[in-house]
């Protein structure tokens, strides 16, 4: 036990200096989300049990293009800045914390990019 | 109790490196706190939110089968229609809805409105209710329609 005070031990180890920016970017996304995430279900309900050609038609018109892209896009960084809140909130091992944010975030990435490439795709097919 | 008298043991450790004078809980404790619908809502927040990251893995399932082919997307059709498949789409769907109302409920507390206690209930419950009824709204627009 150390008699050091909180202060005395934090002080002079720098702030982490993008904690603004990591609530910004959270509550960015988060209200991107909003119309997105409506447009996506209304979307996706249309097409439940739909021909593949009905749902390729539907998402290679660009504006469904772009919006499947934008929702794809904030999904992702939203969902991976979460995990990452979470992953800090309850994994205690340093090295287990580094590793879970690390493969969260590099996932996060290729799920979002193959996402995007397979719409690009689809849209460029028609 | 023996979890209580730990801590009250920990308060009087703190108070020996000068650090608490006063005897008093030092956080809310899980254990010894109700449950109550706001803390509740909080970490259901957080399950919802990990639940549709998983289903981040579907989405792009999907995604990719529809630019892959017919063959690959008549296999997610087929495996989405089964029982295992519908209660994980019933999930998500529950997931994605809370999720998206409680996070406008975070968003207006982000404003600074809704703090007061009788707000933030009124908002749980609305959440709660909301979530109930979009979901039931979009499984019968997607499956109760006769196609």
């Amino acid at each position: 036990m150390s008699l050091r005070t909180p202060l005395a031990r934090v002080r002079g180890l720098g702030s982490a200096k993008d904690g603004t920016h990591h609530w910004w970017m959270q509550r960015l996304t988060a209200v991107a989300l909003v119309p997105l995430t409506l447009w996506f279900a209304v979307g996706v309900i249309a097409h439940v049990g739909a021909e593949l050609s009905a749902v390729r038609l539907w998402l290679a018109r660009p504006i469904n293009a772009g919006a499947m892209i934008l929702f794809v896009a904030a999904v992702f960084h939203h969902g991976q800045l979460g995990m990452q809140v979470v992953i800090e909130d309850y994994v205690h091992h340093e090295g287990l914390k580094l590793a879970g944010i690390v493969a969260v975030k590099l996932v996060s990435a290729l799920l979002a990019l193959t996402c995007a490439v397979a719409v690009v795709q689809i849209a460029t097919a028609q | 109790m023996r979890a209580f008298d730990a801590r009250r043991r920990n308060v009087f450790e703190h108070k020996d490196n000068g650090m608490a004078a006063r005897e008093r809980p030092l956080s809310p404790h899980l254990q010894v706190y109700r449950p109550q619908l706001t803390s509740v809502l909080s970490i259901s927040h957080r399950i919802a939110g990990v639940g549709l990251m998983i289903g981040t893995l579907m989405l792009t399932c999907w995604l990719v089968a529809a630019a892959q082919g017919p063959t690959a997307y008549e296999i997610l059709q087929v495996w989405l229609a089964s029982p295992v498949g519908k209660i994980l789409l019933l999930g998500w769907s529950l997931c994605l809805f809370f999720h998206l109302l409680n996070g406008i409920r975070h968003l207006l507390w982000d404003a600074g409105w809704g703090f007061e206690l009788k707000q933030a209930y009124a908002t749980g419950y609305a959440v709660l209710a909301g979530t109930v009824v979009l979901t039931l709204a979009a499984w019968f627009a997607a499956y109760g329609v006769a196609r």
